[in-house]
C-alpha cells in the first residue's frame, strides 16, 4: 500500500523537510500566526478573567482566572494546530505544489506525519506563549507535569489531524473556514474552557460529555491544577481513539487520492 | 531496458469522458520523445497517470521495469515532472524550493543544497536563489520548475509543454539544456504544441488523439509520410506574372517571392531543373510550414474525417 511503504531513512527526511517547511512558514507570517492568538488571550484573560472574573469568584476551588487559564492555553492549542495544518494543506492543494510531495517517492503516511508535526509545533509554541502570559495575570503551578504535556500533545495531534482532513475535502478557501466557525468554537466554548459542566442541569451535563473538547480541556486542567470534571483515563482514551481513527481515516483519504488526485 | 511502459491504459472520468481507450506505448531508456497531440487528446492524463497525480481506470504503468501498482516508490524515485501549469509555492524562495523537493525524495540537506548549486547556476537561477518565486519572470518560472524536476537526478523527466509562453531565446538555451541532460542519459518526454521544438529534440515521437495513438514511430520516419510540402522561394529577380512550373503548383507570392508545392514523389533537384529551364534564379528557400505540423494536422484531420464517416 503506497501508505506503508518501508524506506524509511528516505521518509524521516522528508517528514524533516516537511517540518521545516513548516516553521519557516509560520515564523514568516507571524504576523498571522503568532500575534493574533496572543492579542486574542490577552483579552479574554483582561476582560473574562479579570473585569468579569473578579464578580464571578471561585470556581472548584480557585480564582476564576486561575480556572480558565488552562482553558484558554488548550483553546490556543487547538485551533492554532487545526488552523497550521488546514491552511498550509489546503494552500499547497490550491497552488497545485501538493505535486511537488505527490510525485515524490515519500509515503503518504510521511505527508501526513509531517504536516500534523508543523501543526502540533505551531500550536506548541502558541499554547507556550499564551502560558507566559497568563503567568503575567495569575499564578499557575503544574501539579501533574506528565498528564499536562501529553494531552496538550495528544489534544494538539488530534486537531491536526482534523484540519488536515479538513482541507483534503476542502474545494475553496471558504471551506477552510466553515469547521472552525461552526463546529470548533463553538465545541470550545461549550468545552469547559469557561466553567465546570458542574452548574450545568443534568440533561445539558449529559450532552456535554459528547464533546471530546470537553475532555481534552479538563485532562489538561487537572494536569495543571488537579482539578477535572471527568475521569482522567476516560479523557486519555477518547483523545487515543480520536488520533487512531484521524490518523487512519487521514491515510485512507490520501491512499485513495480523495481531493488530491483527478 | 524501457524507461516507460503503458499497456492498455484507461481513463474515463466521473462524468463519463472516457480520455483514454487503451493506450499503449514504449519509451527506450535514453530516448528523447516527443508525445504530441492536439489539446482534449489525452496527453496531460496519460502523464498525469504516469506521475501518480491521476487515478487510472485500467492498464498498467511501469517505469524502468518498477509497476506504479506494486512498486509506487521505486517508480517515483526514477521520474521527474515538470508540468505545464506553474504549480510552484510561489511565496517561498527558489533555493527552498530545489532543496525541499530533495528533501522529499530523502536527499540529505546537505547533498541537497550543493546539487540546488549545481542546477540552479545550469539554469541561470543561482544569483536569484534567495528571490522570492511569485517575483520571477515566466521565464524563470519555467527553468525554476526544471531544475526541481531535476535535483533528485530522475532517470525519466517528463516535460508538459515546459516551453510554453517563454521567449524563443530562452526557449533555444532550454532545448540546448534539455540536449544535453538527454545525451548524459537522462531519458526525455516531452509534450509540446511548438512542433518545431518536438523536430528538433526528439528521436521519436507518438501523436495521440481521441485518446487513442495514431502514430507512433521515429521521427524521420514520420515525416517522410509528409504528402506534401510547400516551399517559399526568394527569386534573384523580380517575377511579374507566375512562372508555369509543369507538375508543380505554384503562386507568386509578390514580385520576389514564389511558393511551390513539392508533392510526395517529386524532389527539389526537378523542381530546380525546371526553374532553370525558365532561367529563373533562386537566391534561397524555406518551409513555408514546419513539417511536423503540416503532417500533425493532417493525420488528424484524416482522423476525424474517418470518424464522421463512420458516424461517430
Amino acid at each position: 500500500m503506497p501508505g506503508f511503504d518501508v524506506n524509511i531513512p528516505l521518509n524521516l527526511i522528508a517528514v524533516k523537510t516537511i517540518m521545516r517547511k513548516e516553521v519557516l512558514r509560520v515564523l514568516r507570517i507571524w504576523i498571522q500566526t503568532i500575534v493574533p492568538p496572543a492579542i486574542t488571550m490577552t483579552l479574554y484573560f483582561i476582560i473574562f478573567g479579570n473585569l468579569i472574573g473578579r464578580r464571578v469568584g471561585s470556581m472548584d476551588g480557585y480564582d476564576y482566572m486561575q480556572y480558565i487559564a488552562p482553558g484558554l492555553i488548550m483553546m490556543s492549542v487547538i485551533t492554532n494546530s487545526y488552523g497550521n495544518v488546514v491552511s498550509s494543506f489546503f494552500g499547497a492543494k490550491f497552488g497545485r505544489h501538493i505535486e511537488e510531495m505527490i510525485v515524490s517517492p515519500m509515503s503518504n503516511a510521511a505527508i501526513i506525519v509531517g504536516h500534523v508535526a508543523g501543526g502540533v509545533m505551531r500550536g506548541i509554541f502558541v499554547g507556550i506563549l499564551v502560558t507566559v502570559i497568563a503567568l503575567g495575570f495569575t499564578q499557575l503551578e503544574v501539579q501533574h507535569p506528565f498528564i499536562t504535556m501529553s494531552m496538550v500533545l495528544l489534544s494538539s495531534i488530534v486537531f491536526a489531524l482534523a484540519g488536515f482532513i479538513n482541507a483534503v475535502f476542502a474545494r475553496k478557501f471558504d471551506d477552510i473556514s466553515i469547521v472552525p466557525t461552526f463546529v470548533l468554537t463553538p465545541l470550545t466554548y461549550l468545552g469547559g474552557v469557561f466553567y465546570s459542566i458542574s452548574m450545568l442541569p443534568d440533561f445539558w451535563q449529559k450532552v456535554s460529555l459528547a464533546n471530546p473538547i470537553l475532555y481534552m480541556v479538563n485532562a489538561f486542567r487537572y494536569g495543571i491544577l488537579g482539578t477535572s470534571d471527568i475521569s482522567i483515563g476516560y479523557a486519555y482514551l477518547i483523545v487515543g481513539i480520536f488520533v487512531v481513527g484521524l490518523f487512519t481515516a487521514s491515510l485512507m483519504l490520501l491512499n485513495r487520492g480523495i481531493g488530491i488526485r483527478e | 531496458m524501457q524507461a516507460l511502459t503503458l499497456k492498455n491504459l484507461t481513463k474515463t472520468y466521473p462524468n463519463g469522458v472516457k480520455a483514454l481507450k487503451g493506450i499503449d506505448l514504449e519509451v527506450e531508456a535514453g530516448d528523447f520523445y516527443a508525445l504530441l497531440g492536439p489539446n482534449g487528446a489525452g496527453k496531460t492524463t496519460a502523464i498525469g497517470i504516469v506521475c501518480s497525480l491521476v487515478n487510472k481506470t485500467g492498464g498498467t504503468v511501469e517505469i524502468f521495469g518498477h509497476s506504479i501498482d506494486s512498486d509506487l516508490a521505486a517508480a517515483k524515485a526514477c521520474l521527474g515532472l515538470v508540468p505545464q501549469e506553474i504549480n510552484l509555492n510561489l511565496f517561498d524562495s527558489v533555493l527552498n524550493i530545489v532543496v525541499n523537493q530533495a528533501g522529499y525524495y530523502g536527499i540529505s540537506r546537505h547533498m541537497a543544497l550543493q546539487r540546488a548549486e549545481q542546477y540552479l547556476n545550469e539554469l541561470r537561477l543561482w544569483d536569484k536563489r534567495f528571490e522570492i518565486a511569485r517575483t520571477l519572470s515566466g521565464g524563470m518560472k519555467r527553468r525554476l520548475m526544471i531544475a526541481r524536476a531535476l535535483i533528485h537526478e530522475p532517470r525519466l523527466l517528463i516535460l508538459d509543454e515546459p516551453t510554453a509562453g517563454v521567449d524563443i531565446e530562452i526557449r533555444r538555451s532550454m532545448w540546448e539544456y534539455l540536449a544535453r541532460i538527454n545525451a548524459a542519459g537522462t531519458t526525455i518526454i516531452l509534450t509540446t504544441h511548438y512542433l518545431e521544438e518536438a523536430e528538433t529534440l526528439c528521436r521519436n515521437v507518438a501523436i495521440i488523439d481521441g485518446g487513442q495513438i495514431i502514430e507512433n514511430a521515429r521521427m524521420s520516419t514520420v515525416l517522410r509520410k509528409l504528402q506534401r510540402e510547400v516551399f517559399v522561394l526568394t527569386l534573384r529577380d523580380p517575377c511579374i506574372a507566375a512562372p508555369d512550373l509543369g507538375d508543380f503548383e505554384s503562386r507568386l507570392l509578390d514580385e520576389g517571392e514564389l511558393e511551390v508545392a513539392v508533392d510526395a514523389g517529386q524532389d527539389l533537384n526537378q523542381l530546380f531543373a525546371v526553374l532553370s529551364a525558365q532561367n529563373i534564379a533562386v537566391v534561397s528557400l524555406r518551409n513555408k510550414a514546419n513539417r511536423l505540423e503540416e503532417l500533425f494536422i493532417g493525420m488528424v484531420e484524416r482522423k476525424q474525417a474517418q470518424a464522421v464517416g463512420a458516424g461517430v
